[in-house]
């Protein structure tokens, strides 16, 4: 029998032993992926390659076509698409915007201060982890009319500001942060704000670029509140849009479908990919203590 | 990153003598009004938005309400009628939610924990490229999930499945995957497992690649004889928090993915029942039948579900000091 060897994780370099696990690991990834590969050809298969049969997942003769008849789709319906992908735009960046700003300046002052409620909050916020915002959709219509943001732009946004998961990251990543450099700082006359943008902010840039990804991703994909919310199609967003269109497009439908999801998923794949080194840094101390 | 960080102790280390000089200080505590404005605004939005919305359901339960009238006291009848009255409840949408939940939830746990365990020991390009991989339909929206699947499950002989089996010559008819409740279930729980490895499975990686290796020494020479063994007694142990969050994170996936047979299948309820998640029974209730009171019910009974679950998440990898 031979001797058992500890455990090598994050090795340096590839080593025969790995060999075994890659057998495993690389059908699963096949799974994974290929799905994906084959929405994205999809949207660039020509109408011949779309009803082909046997179906193929690749394509061979890429074209624009599903691209221009969406376009085609947009004048004739006289929607303005422009409209919609500018709201999605201001829309994701405002919330972007506002989270950051939500979860920096709480998670400060829940990492740093010390006050009455902050322990049963911080627990209270924990708990919170589980919420699941779409179980409560009801009362959640009833708060929003309430408060007047039917048909109103901001209910885009306002509603689901509050992540407890982003809050608990940026406040376990603020921990990392010596108390000593703040109290330095507070001595030397900086207020919370200079505080904030001084020392916090460039000490928690992963967590700050993590939490950017996960609001832009939960946001930018999202067109519940175009449909449950809003009646002026001026205020909608592009997948409420590219949904509907979708549902408009005829014999191309599949391709006209893939392209339009296409359109909604690369910046979010896009951004992943660049950012994905300091989305690991962050989640390292993501544990719950 | 690395500059930024040394530049700043540099100027900690020549301030620190400032520290000593100076007596004064509460430190950077601060007056409660500066706590006020730096909290107030996030906790105004959680209660409006996380706190109270989860008591109106707990209120709505108890009263029958179908939107138009005032909402009326009925007391426990909503929970009572959905254990007796609602047969399709205790017949479809209970055992079709745990199955549901236990695969995708756990199930899909143990998988991203099994996963990373093995990404972890690969070399760092290597990883991150599979990790990608893997992470990416995480990233896929609703909207997307059901444009790729509902294609690759079409119930044509355009259906990529059907195509492919029918190419080999193991069907010889397309089937009508979605709407069959024979295998809508199965679908649902694979394409909400493909769709599962979000952030508590980055968790979990990136835990696994900043542990301790010479604790791994000292356990080999405590006699630690095998890699399960490793795992339960040095691994896991030292990475119970990331544990702990991916475990919140997957159940809380598990049950807000309850809609996603509905995508699939294109009808609620969705055909026989089948893959009937108590999120899509709720729905039905809710928006079709106008049962604003008794969907509510259900609504609480989802939420104390997840509690549940992330109570024995608690027992496994809480803190037990």
């Amino acid at each position: 029998m031979a001797a058992f060897q500890v455990i090598q994780l994050n090795p340096k370099k590839f080593q025969a032993s790995q060999i075994k696990f890659l057998i495993f690991l690389l059908p699963i990834c096949a799974v994974m992926i290929l799905p994906i590969i084959y929405i994205v050809c999809q949207a660039f298969k020509p109408l011949d390659e779309l009803f082909y049969f046997p179906p193929r997942i690749f394509v061979y003769n890429p074209t624009f076509a599903n691209f221009s008849e969406l376009f085609r789709l947009a004048r004739i319906t006289g929607l303005p698409w422009l409209r919609y992908l500018l709201n999605s735009l201001l829309i994701t960046i405002l919330y972007v915007l506002c989270t950051l700003f939500l979860t920096v300046t709480t998670g400060y002052a829940f990492s740093k201060k010390e006050f009455k409620v902050k322990k049963i909050f911080f627990t209270v916020n924990q708990l919170a982890l589980m919420f699941v915002a779409i179980a409560v959709q009801i009362p959640t219509y009833l708060i929003v009319s309430a408060l007047g943001l039917i048909d109103n732009f901001l209910v885009h946004i306002i509603p689901s500001l509050a992540v407890p998961v982003y809050l608990f990251l940026m406040k376990q990543n603020i921990d990392e942060v010596p108390k000593e450099i703040l109290e330095s700082a507070k001595l030397d006359g900086a207020n919370d704000l200079q505080i904030i943008l001084k020392f916090i902010v460039p000490l928690v840039k992963p967590t700050i670029a993590t939490i950017s990804i996960l609001a832009f991703q939960s946001i930018w994909n999202s067109g519940g509140a175009s449909t449950i919310y809003l009646n002026s199609e001026n205020l909608k967003t592009l997948p409420y849009y590219l949904g509907l269109l979708s549902s408009q497009a005829g014999i191309q439908a599949t391709g006209v479908s893939a392209a339009s999801s296409l359109i909604l998923f690369l910046p979010n794949l896009i951004i992943f990919i660049v950012m994905q080194s300091k989305v690991m840094n962050t989640m390292a101390r993501s544990g719950i203590k | 990153m690395g500059t930024t960080r040394l530049r700043i102790y540099k100027d900690v280390r020549e301030k620190k003598i400032k520290i000593k000089r100076n007596h004064k200080t509460n430190g950077i505590n601060g007056s409660p009004v500066s706590i006020f404005l730096l909290t107030a605004p996030y906790i105004t939005l959680f209660f409006v938005f996380i706190a109270l919305p989860v008591f109106i359901s707990a209120i709505l339960s108890l009263t029958y309400f179908n939107a138009i009238q005032f909402p009326s006291f009925v007391g426990l009848r909503n929970y009572v009628s959905m254990f007796s009255v609602d047969r399709d409840f205790m017949q479809y949408v209970v055992p079709e939610t745990l199955t549901f939940a236990i695969i995708v939830g756990p199930g899909g746990y143990l998988l991203s924990f099994i996963i990373a365990w093995m990404l972890a020991q690969l070399p760092k390009t290597i990883r991150t490229i599979l990790a990608l991989i893997v992470y990416t339909p995480s990233l896929a929206g609703g909207v997307l999930i059901g444009v790729i699947w509902k294609s690759l499950f079409s119930g044509d002989q355009w259906g990529y499945l059907n195509a492919f089996l029918m190419n080999f010559g193991i069907i010889d008819a397309p089937i009508l995957w979605l709407t069959n409740p024979q295998y809508l279930l199965g679908i649902t729980i694979f394409v909400a497992l493909w769709s599962s490895f979000g952030i508590g499975f980055l968790s979990i990686l990136s835990s696994l690649c900043n542990l301790d290796p010479e604790l791994y020494e000292a356990a080999h020479i405590d006699g630690i004889k095998n890699r399960f063994q490793e795992t339960i007694y040095v691994t896991i142990p030292q990475m119970r928090g990331s544990m702990y969050f991916a475990a919140i994170m997957s159940i809380t996936n598990a049950m807000s993915a309850g809609t996603l047979a509905i995508t699939l299948s294109g009808s609620n309820p969705t055909p026989q029942k089948s893959a009937q998640t108590i999120l899509a029974h709720m729905n039905d209730y809710a928006f079709i039948r106008n049962e604003l009171g008794y969907a509510s019910a259900m609504s609480v009974v989802l939420l104390l579900f997840v509690l549940l679950f992330s109570k024995i998440a608690n027992l496994l990898f809480g803190n037990r000091d």
